[in-house]
């Protein structure tokens, strides 16, 4: 017999009973539709942790004090071990640099005009921005000799600058940070909002000398720094200069061999590495939660297969009367029970992408459906329902002709 | 062409052995019209079910035109009730679904003819049964004697070598039943074998010879048309 035919029965069956083939389908419907959904709020969510990783700059390298380290390092002094001398050596001594900046930061209330506002204030070099890939939206940033000067001008983000000056120029503007006076001298280009709820845009840059004495905790010795930012040329060279600019700090700071670093560096492409693995397992994980559903509409999906075998086992019996194989029975139920599923799985699809952009409205995430979404959802439909209607279409083939027609 | 030696079949009952047929031989011509009687538990339909290759017979040959029956697997089983055998049933087995048209075009989807060609069959046997103006009627909207003529058109689709009729007018008033008996007679004149069970003495004068059943055995066997 001819293949569409076998097709055209299973579709019929389900055609004439619409409620109970969607009713069936309906495991299977909340299971793609939440596979769909989790999938495509993992990869928004993976896309998020990206921009904001990457946002930080590229084929950049950070060096932060290891607060772990022995008595040598506390003895040096309260947990510091960076120090501006640090990074000059970098700069000076490892190949295929194309920044190095180092920062301090503190938290400080500035004031200027009546408005008030607290935000983060950032101790660098010229070379900050290069290391971060920031720009200069109006006027200018602070050159070396007034960075080395400790010149009390300042570069702010437009978060700032909006709540404090609102519209107009800021540049020209006098501020106090704390009770020190500064004078605004360039304003950043917008970096947007990033991962984990922070403003890109909320902050402060000063030159690092000025800031470190007047305005980071008292604390901090003269010479130290919070953080040394290395920019590789390229990212071929990002693994080659994180491991040299490792030597370089330990021979600075004089650890024997055997002996623990006093510093760490983080590769910013090993940090997107392992977070978006973090985020892909967490993905995984809440598909196969949403997956465990499809499997409770597969039982559904067997279960009226089950009962459509029994109220139908004379039309069973008939067809094998007039010559019906039982490989013809088997195929044409286990359609139907493809078709159900496929069914649910269309039905699944069209919701979870919807609610996928809905959630994503809602929470302000981006939206991102993966491709694969759709083939993926419809192939376990076509599992489910071969899986789940196995059972119910062995039973209508194994079936006698003669008890099945004298079925009542 | 049909020829069946010392047929047995036994149905077992959880420990109790039913013989249905206890050793039956017969030989059936092509062209023949035959009436199966006898009373009831006799193993009429056992015979029936078994010469339609529904059932299996549990010892002794059938020979359908040379062929060993007893010996097809299930597959060949089921090309040989859709080439060669059509069934009519005491309760018509009409699927409910179907239009008269289309129940009448289901052993032709089985045997593979396209769209075009069973439906123009189908139309044209269900003309020759006199329900020309029924084919998009459903069984439900059918009396009995329409059900059982869509039932003979379906049984004719596949140009079946042998009918075999299991109580055919068994569900059917005296009038509607001599409609069927009208038509089984024009079928047999046309050159189709007919093997047809029945209770109703009048109905088993209407063919040209009569095969009586008791206990699974054959007790008489005539030739010849009495009425
Ligand atoms: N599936 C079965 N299982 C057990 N016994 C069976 C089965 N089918 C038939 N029998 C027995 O076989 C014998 C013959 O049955 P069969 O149906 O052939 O009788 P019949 O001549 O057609 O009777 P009726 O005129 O009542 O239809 C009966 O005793 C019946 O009980
Ligand atoms: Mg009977």
């Amino acid at each position: 017999m001819r293949s569409f035919e076998l097709v055209r029965f299973a579709l019929g069956a389900i055609i004439a009973h619409p409620m109970r083939s969607v009713l069936t389908s309906l495991g299977v419907v909340i299971g793609v539709a939440a596979v769909v959904m989790m999938t495509s709020i993992g990869l928004g969510a993976q896309q998020r942790v990206t921009q904001a990783i990457s946002g930080l700059g590229s084929n950049l390298i950070i060096v932060t004090p290891n607060f772990q380290r022995g008595p040598v390092a506390q003895a040096a002094g309260a947990g510091v071990s960076l120090r501006d001398g640090d990074a000059v050596a970098i700069a000076r001594q490892v190949e295929g640099v194309a920044a190095v900046a180092p920062l301090v930061r503190g938290q400080a209330q500035l004031a200027s005009d009546g408005a008030n506002w607290n935000t983060q204030i950032q101790g660098v070099t010229p070379d900050y921005l290069v290391a971060r890939d920031l720009k200069i939206a109006s006027g200018r940033m602070f050159d070396e000799n007034e960075a080395r000067q400790g010149r009390k001008v300042l570069v702010v983000g437009p978060t700032v600058a909006k709540e404090l000056w609102g519209d107009s120029d800021p540049i020209g503007r006098r501020v106090r940070v704390r009770t020190v006076p500064f004078e605004v001298i360039g304003v950043l280009e917008s970096k947007g909002q990033a991962g984990f709820g922070q403003d890109q845009d909320d902050v402060v840059l000063g030159p690092l000398s000025a800031v470190r004495s007047r305005i980071a905790g008292r604390r901090s010795r003269g010479d130290s720094v919070q953080t040394i930012y290395v920019k590789a040329v390229d990212e071929d060279s990002l693994d080659r200069v994180q491991e040299d600019v490792t030597n370089l700090l330990r021979d600075q700071h004089k650890i024997r061999q055997g002996e623990d670093d006093d510093f760490q560096t983080q590769n910013m492409a090993s940090i997107l590495e392992a977070s978006q693995a973090a985020v892909g397992t967490f993905t995984v994980l809440l598909a196969a939660v949403a997956g465990v559903s499809l499997v409770v509409g597969g039982v559904g999906i067997m279960n009226i297969m089950l009962v459509a075998v029994t109220e139908r086992t004379r039309e069973i019996g008939l067809r094998m009367a007039v010559g019906a194989k039982r490989s013809h029975i088997l195929i044409q139920f286990a359609l139907e029970s493809v078709a159900l599923s496929l069914v649910g799985g269309l039905i699944g699809l069209t919701i979870g992408v919807l609610g996928a952009f809905a959630i994503a409205k809602l929470g302000e995430w981006p939206a991102a459906v993966p491709p694969w979404a759709g083939p993926l959802a419809l192939g376990f439909s076509v599992v489910v329902g071969l899986v789940f209607g196995a059972y119910p279409s062995w039973r209508a083939a194994r079936l006698d002709p003669i008890e099945a027609l004298r079925r009542e | 062409m049909i020829e069946i030696q010392d047929l047995r079949k036994v149905f077992i009952m959880g420990e109790e052995e039913v013989p249905a047929l206890a050793g039956v031989s017969l030989r059936i011509e092509r062209g023949e019209y035959i009436a199966v009687i006898g009373p009831s538990g006799s193993g009429k339909s056992t015979l029936m079910n078994i010469l339609g290759g529904l059932d299996r017979p549990t010892d002794g040959t059938y020979l359908f035109e040379g062929d060993d029956v007893g010996e097809f697997t299930d597959d060949e089983l089921a090309d040989f009730r859709r080439r060669r055998i059509g069934f009519v049933f005491q309760s018509f087995q009409l699927l409910p679904r179907l239009t008269a048209l289309q129940n009448v075009e289901l052993p032709m989807i089985y045997a593979g003819m396209t769209p075009k060609d069973r439906r123009a069959r189908a139309a044209e046997l269900l003309e020759r049964v006199g329900l020309g103006g029924r084919m998009t009627h459903r069984p439900t909207q059918l009396s009995g004697g329409q059900q059982q003529r869509v039932a003979i058109a379906r049984s004719l689709a596949n140009r079946p070598d042998m009918l075999l009729a299991d109580e055919p007018t068994g569900a059917l008033d005296t009038s509607t039943g001599e409609e069927v008996l009208a038509l089984f007679e024009e079928l047999n004149a046309g050159g189709l074998t007919l093997a047809v069970v029945t209770h109703d003495p009048e109905v088993a004068e209407l063919a040209h010879r009569r095969v009586s059943f008791r206990d699974g055995l054959i007790v008489s066997d005539e030739r010849g048309r009495k009425a």
